[in-house]
């Protein structure tokens, strides 16, 4: 009897042990996790915040030498591009994701799903090269649209695998619930499944928006950059990331100082991105579960 | 004593594997109709194959289903849906909408916006699956909140609300507490007096309150059929009075 309750008391304690060891172990993963982007966020604030005034959003940039200016031709530029690429991205992929979850358990939809996870995998430069095959070189003209269509393609394959598992993990017995009703299968998909599915999916949009924002390499080939002020999808384009580029290798401390700015602002962007995401799919509802 | 609908040789398969052998019935008009048996015995089956609701789940069917003389086994399955309403084991109310958007869902997805209609059609919905008092200062909330009871009422005003002539309810009782139970029964009692009602269940004290004829399946086949009263008390069958007695499966 006494051994029996000695023998339990030592199990339980062998068990707090190893719950604190994992305990302890997940926190400092967590921490691990965290470390460089704190990192990132610590430098890129402590170096942009200087040049980080109201100028930098409305003016343009200044020749060398010149002090002051600012990007606004580049925020823009991101802006417009972004915009075209998700106008791209987002329905191709959507669209590619709903077929692939609802029709895609045959041969074809195996493909589809195999493709995607390639173009997921290739790197971001080999798909501006292909723009600049199929579109600048035809066009005769680097340009904003150019960039766009590289950015769209770069988020497609995100968001078509990211619809295609949210919505995969909807319940079927809602499917057969709203079938039940006499609500034809596609009413069904868009109305009920993809309402459903709809925080995930977004999450997956933002995050391919996020990554897009932050592309450079596919730029250089298809929007090039531009000195000057343009909202033609027709012209070259400035952006952000290219302007880092350009500014983090110049021989010239400002312009490097501008390009921490523009890094600070390029994280700005995407983290205000972030919010109106959140605030969009945010649940009418306080559910508990 | 009107015949609703006519099952006429009815088998069932998903892909070889035949679920229903050869079952003809005759469902009477503003009755209740329970379907008993033991698990596996092809129940959820019958009952899905009355709504089309078996093709979801990769059934197929052979023989003829007559809904008022029409065979609902040759139409467009999205309308033999409309007019023959099922309930399911769990309530599964839509999570992402509120109480009035549960209830009119099949309304407006199925092309009706009128939206004073619509609040007319829920009301009369809610109260007629005996929810009405508990919910109406709370239909924009979602019907998540609600409990197991509640959800499942919310169910049934849901499929009231697209005006079927046939309610077909899977084990509607067997996930709620006996009070929520109670309930559903006396609802299925209210609700005879307008419709159709076939309900599959495990439990043969609930089929016996409820339902005016019972029939037993055993293995896919239609082994006896009859008045519930009949059944349960003296059934031409020993096979059926062994299982109603509690004797197997
Ligand atoms: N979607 C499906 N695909 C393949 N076989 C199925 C499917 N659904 C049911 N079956 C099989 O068909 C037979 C009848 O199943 P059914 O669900 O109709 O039984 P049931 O009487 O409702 O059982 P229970 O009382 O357990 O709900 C079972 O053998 C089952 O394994
Ligand atoms: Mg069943």
């Amino acid at each position: 009897m006494e051994n029996g309750a000695m023998k339990s008391n030592l199990y339980l304690y062998k068990k707090k042990i190893i719950n604190l060891i994992m305990l302890s172990l997940s926190v400092l993963a967590a921490v691990i996790s965290i470390i460089p982007l704190i990192f990132i966020i610590y430098y890129t604030v402590s170096k942009g915040i200087s040049h980080l005034n109201i100028d930098f959003f409305i003016e343009m940039p200044k020749p060398v030498g010149e002090p002051g200016g600012g990007m606004a031709n580049a925020i823009v530029g991101t802006l417009i591009m972004l915009g075209i690429g998700g106008s791209i991205g987002i329905p191709v992929g959507m669209s590619a994701g709903i077929y692939l979850s609802e029709f895609g358990k045959n041969k074809f939809g195996n493909v589809v799903r195999f493709f995607a996870d390639v173009l997921s995998g290739v790197p971001s430069i080999v798909v501006g090269v292909v723009v600049y095959s199929l579109v600048v070189i035809p066009m005769k003209q680097f340009s904003a649209l150019a960039g766009g269509i590289a950015l769209g393609i770069i988020m497609i394959p995100t968001i078509t695998r990211t619809t295609d598992e949210m919505i995969k993990i909807v319940p079927q017995s809602l499917r057969e619930t709203a079938l039940s009703l006499g609500i034809p299968k596609w009413k069904t998909t868009v109305s009920i499944v993809l309402k459903t599915a709809w925080k995930g999916i977004a999450t997956g949009i933002l995050l391919a928006l996020s990554r897009a924002a932050g592309e450079t390499a596919p730029l250089l080939f298809t929007a090039l950059g531009n000195r000057f002020w343009s909202t033609s999808i027709g012209q070259p384009i400035a952006s952000l990331t290219v302007y880092i580029y350009d500014y983090a290798k110049a021989p010239f401390e400002d312009w490097n100082n501008q390009a921490w700015t523009a890094a600070l602002v390029l994280i700005i962007l995407i983290s205000i991105l972030s919010l109106l995401f959140k605030i969009i799919t945010r649940s009418r509802y306080n559910i508990k579960q | 004593m009107e015949i609703k609908i006519a099952v006429k040789n009815l088998n069932a398969f998903y892909g070889k594997n035949k679920v229903l052998k050869n079952v003809s019935i005759d469902i009477p008009q503003n009755k209740v109709l329970a379907i008993i048996g033991p698990s596996g015995c092809g129940k959820s089956t019958f009952l899905r194959c009355l709504n089309r609701m078996h093709e979801v789940v990769g059934g197929t069917v052979q023989g003829s289903i007559m809904l008022d003389g029409e065979d609902i086994t040759r139409k467009d399955p999205v309308l033999v849906r409309r007019r023959l309403g099922m309930i399911f084991q769990k309530p599964n109310p839509f999570p992402t909408m509120s109480i009035f958007d549960n209830v009119a869902a099949g309304l407006k997805y199925n092309g009706k916006t009128d939206k004073k209609e619509t609040a007319e059609i829920v009301e009369k919905s809610l109260k007629q699956a005996a929810l009405w008092d508990e919910v109406k200062d709370s239909l924009e909330q979602s019907g998540i909140n609600l409990s197991g009871g509640q959800q499942q009422r919310l169910c049934i005003a849901r499929t009231l609300a697209i005006q079927p002539e046939v309610i077909l309810m899977d084990e509607p009782a067997s996930a709620l507490d006996p009070i929520s139970t109670t309930k559903i029964e006396d609802l299925i009692f209210e609700l005879k007096k307008n419709y159709t009602i076939v309900i599959v269940t495990h439990n043969m004290q609930q089929a016996s309150r409820v339902s005016d004829f019972t029939a037993f399946l055993y293995m896919g086949e239609l082994i006896e059929y009859d008045a519930t009263k009949k059944i349960f008390t003296s059934p031409e069958l020993k096979q059926t009075e062994d299982y109603v007695r509690g004797r197997f499966g």
